[in-house]
């Protein structure tokens, strides 16, 4: 399922994610990993809201042993991805932060939550992130075994 | 505690959950940045936060939060409430600070939720 989140929406910020969530959990997808998943596409879904040129699209995936999150925008593109990555880097206007988001915890967030990350820019053109969920969590990754 | 002990203790109006009175609020995770309540809370855990925009409930759905209790004398608006009702996500208001709030919570048995400090994540993008 391909979904559609518009930039500057931020009345609906979270909505889109609210429904991968739930249809994850009709896939018969385990609540644990449904959150996770619930994770990513929120943090996606509010980076397209906050940052995007023109929004983007989420497209979810349940595929035999992952759960697959892929994002797309056309712009305007992060210029230095790894401090964008870094907790606590922001480039969040106001409107965002009196909401209590741009914190600079989303980019990092998504790969803490993900078993796989991978994210590529052009200035310009846009991004892709690509998030890959273990559907099966019960051996057990970092995050996981946290929070037995 | 007991959800009617956290509203007793903190002198506060259960909006939402009153057929929930006994569900058990033993960890919860305090904060008006949602950013960081959706970075480093774990699993079952309340929320007690002053923000009262439509977004928290969208939070609370994504992360299985049991309980949000709004502190500050925040009145949530209608539409969160029903969310919240169809969630069964019980909704607690109070006029108490967010640290006063905490600080009866944590009296009461309460304790913080299985958390990471920003600074202990490891960084390697």
């Amino acid at each position: 399922m391909t979904y559609e989140v518009r930039a500057g929406d931020i009345e609906h910020g979270g909505s889109v994610s609210a429904r991968i969530k739930t249809d994850l959990i009709e896939a018969g997808v385990s609540p644990s990993v449904a959150r996770r998943a619930g994770i990513v596409s929120f943090e996606a879904e509010m980076n397209l809201i906050v940052y995007s040129t023109a929004g983007g699209t989420i497209a979810v995936a349940v595929e035999s042993e992952f759960i697959v999150i892929r994002v797309e925008d056309r712009g305007p593109g992060i210029e230095d991805i790894k401090l964008a990555m870094t907790p606590g880097y922001s480039t969040a206007p106001d409107w965002a932060t009196d909401l209590g988001f741009g914190a600079g915890m989303g980019l990092f967030n998504m790969k803490r939550n993900a078993d796989r990350f991978e994210i590529e820019s052009r200035v310009g053109e846009g991004t892709r992130i690509a998030c890959w969920i273990q559907k099966d969590d019960s051996a057990g990754r970092p995050l996981h075994k946290e929070a037995q | 505690m007991k959800l009617q002990d956290v509203a007793k203790a903190i002198d506060g109006d259960i909006l939402v959950g009153q057929d929930q009175l006994d569900l058990m609020v033993d960890r919860a995770f305090a904060a008006d940045l949602l950013s960081d309540v959706l970075a480093l809370t774990e699993e079952r855990t309340a929320l007690v936060t002053g923000m009262t925009n439509p977004q928290v409930m969208r939070v609370a759905e994504i992360l299985n939060i049991i309980a949000v209790i709004f502190v500050r004398g925040k009145t949530p608006p209608d539409s969160l409430l029903e969310y919240a009702r169809r969630l069964h996500i019980p909704v607690v208001t109070t006029r108490k600070t967010m640290f006063e709030t905490c600080g009866l919570m944590y009296a009461g048995g309460a304790r913080a939720c299985r958390s990471k400090a920003v600074s202990d994540m490891g960084v390697d993008a």
